[in-house]
């Protein structure tokens, strides 16, 4: 099966693209007419509230389940007839770690490597003893997978994902169940696996948990993908707010708009506007010039979480 | 493929609850050996193609009466169990999903899947003549056998015998595997898939109990399963045999077709 190994990050530049991608249950659309590109070389941070389709979503992308409506690729493969083509250059971690209870972690890894027709026999003891390094696991290999923390699970699956060279990584909300460190931990090496080249698909519920690592940002809400771009162009869409605390509001809002701040607005202390291309210090000498009583001025620029929480909203309500 | 069904094997094997299965298969014959020696000799039991009363004269009649006994029950249950696990075991665990992003075809893992279950079949057969043999041996010793028939045959073509009969039963107890894997695609509850195969063959044996149900007798699954009592005719006596071989055929074919049609499809959402 799938003797020739497909160049490596074929596709025209694309790890994962979908058109048009849903997924209908009954009356239901769990994913509904998805368009996800992850340009290859990309940290791609999938991201919504639990129940948004993101785990649908990536079952769909590894051939797990089968979309109702659409197309996809997967590093150039057209699925699902390009699935076996496909997926061993695909390391995956979908909704959690699952492994045979009663064997240990490194029993466990050779069971997955022995499944794989691609991997080399030969050289199995030495790639699940790197990939055990690689995420800390070496001193817990001989352990039964039953006495595992969640945090040694979710390891041992992303060793699981490391046993062969990979071109994409699908990593489902990876740092559940890891506590702080753990997750810097997997930042880190997220970060390393995208140096050498590797095009990751790190789905979360939490921006903040990605967003220092991700170059590009899907969001999900309720089955649909609300917005998709670089982690810049998210940043350009957002606008920085000026505040200015002044007794004097009345003069300040003259001055203010010959600065070029638009949308002003009264607020208890001062005034509110959006600034144009004058940087904050000029418009304070301005202000200043014109006697205007300056006791603070900020320029606020709102974190990428609030547009987050805009996009996904922010209700505990569960899709029926 | 050799790899990945040498994992599979392992891992069957390495289940605790399947060694004590083991064990419990070879405690039947072990249990009919001491019981019968302890009792001074065999209760008359009607004589018939049970070998049980024919355990006294000659242990070799051990295995044969084990297989007897095992049949209805503790074989199928063992396929019952191990077919459990095959595929809505591994969907209950979550690791169907990361066998089949390796990945494993799903024709591929269907057929490993189904050849470690004819591995599990040999295997408990095997383990149930052994310790047949190895009991009956020890108390009663080896003789040559009388057959049904009433003439007699030496050891070796006795121990041969045995062995065709214990590739007879595996061949019924892998049609039964076909069934179990069929429904082990079906659901993601392994114990659904053990019940559901036991009520299927004990409905099976009790069908065939019910002699207003003539016509149906000869599509049941188990109606010849304890055709290998034949074997122990002079000559052996071929018919039942082979018309049994033909149906364990004909419902492997059927149930693992169903299987295939289940699985290549299916959403895993485990």
């Amino acid at each position: 099966m799938a003797a020739a190994d497909p160049p490596a990050q074929a596709g025209d530049g694309f790890a994962v693209r979908t058109e048009g991608l849903g997924k209908r249950y009954g009356a239901q659309d769990a994913v509904h007419d998805l368009d996800l590109v992850v340009p290859a070389g990309a940290v791609y941070g999938f991201l919504g509230p639990n129940g948004s389709g993101k785990t649908t979503t990536i079952r769909m992308l590894l051939g797990l389940i089968s979309p109702t409506t659409g197309r996809h690729e997967l590093l150039g493969h057209p699925m699902p007839d390009g699935l076996l083509a496909a997926l061993p250059r695909v390391g995956s971690l979908v909704e959690g770690p699952a492994f045979h209870p009663h064997l240990s972690g490194r029993a466990n890894l050779t069971r997955l490597d022995a499944a794989d027709q691609h991997a080399d026999p030969a050289t199995r003891h030495t790639r699940i003893g790197e990939a055990l390094e690689r995420v800390g696991l070496t001193a817990a290999a001989g352990k039964r997978f039953r006495a595992y923390s969640l945090g040694m699970k979710q390891r041992l699956a992303i060793a699981a994902a490391l046993l062969a060279p990979r071109d994409l990584l699908v990593l489902d909300e990876p740092t559940n169940g890891l506590d702080p460190q753990g997750t810097r931990e997997i930042r880190h090496l997220v970060g390393a696996l995208a140096q050498e080249g590797v095009t990751v698909l790190i789905s979360s519920h939490l921006l903040s948990e990605v967003e220092q690592v991700c170059t590009h940002v899907g969001v999900m809400r309720a089955g649909t993908l609300v917005a998709q771009d670089s982690i810049e162009g998210l940043r350009a869409r957002q606008r920085a707010e000026l505040v200015l605390t002044t007794p004097d509001p009345d003069r300040a809002r003259v001055v203010l708009q010959r600065a070029g701040v638009r949308e002003l607005a009264a607020s208890a202390d001062g005034l509110t506007g959006t600034p144009g291309e004058q940087p904050a210090e000029r418009i304070v000498e301005a202000l200043v010039a014109d006697g205007v009583r300056v006791r603070g001025i900020e320029l606020r620029t709102p974190k990428l979480e609030e547009l987050y929480v805009q996009l996904t909203g922010e209700g505990f309500d569960v899709r029926g | 493929m050799a790899s990945l069904l040498r994992s599979e094997i392992g891992l069957m094997m390495s289940r605790r609850r399947n060694q004590m299965g083991l064990l419990v298969l070879a405690g039947v014959p072990v249990l009919l050996a001491v019981a019968t020696k302890l009792s001074g000799g065999g209760g008359e039991h009607g004589g018939g193609a049970d070998f049980i009363s024919q355990v006294t004269q000659n242990g070799l009649f051990v295995p044969l009466a084990s297989l007897t006994l095992e049949l209805t029950l503790f074989l199928p249950m063992a396929l019952a169990m191990v077919s459990g696990d095959a595929i809505a075991g591994e969907a209950h665990q979550g690791t169907l999903r990361y066998l089949l992003t390796v990945p494993v075809s799903r024709v591929r893992l269907l057929a490993v899947k189904y050849l470690a279950l004819v591995f599990g079949a040999f295997v408990a057969v095997t383990v149930v003549l052994a310790a047949g043999l190895i009991a009956g041996t020890l108390l009663f010793g080896a003789r040559p056998m009388i057959t049904l028939s009433g003439t007699t045959i030496g050891v070796g073509a006795g121990l041969w015998r045995l062995a065709i009969a214990g590739l007879y039963v595996v061949a019924g107890l892998c049609a039964l595997a076909a069934i179990g894997l069929f429904v082990s695609t079906l659901t993601e509850q392994p114990i659904a898939v053990t019940v559901a195969v036991m009520v299927v063959t004990s409905a099976m044996w009790i069908a065939d109990q019910i002699p207003q149900l003539s016509f149906l007798h000869g599509w049941l699954l188990v109606d010849r399963w304890p055709a290998f009592a034949d074997l122990i005719r002079q000559p052996p006596v071929w018919d039942s045999i082979v018309q049994g071989l033909l149906v364990d055929g004909a419902y492997a074919v059927v149930f693992l077709l169903l299987a295939w049609a289940r699985f290549a499809g299916k959403d895993i959402t485990s």
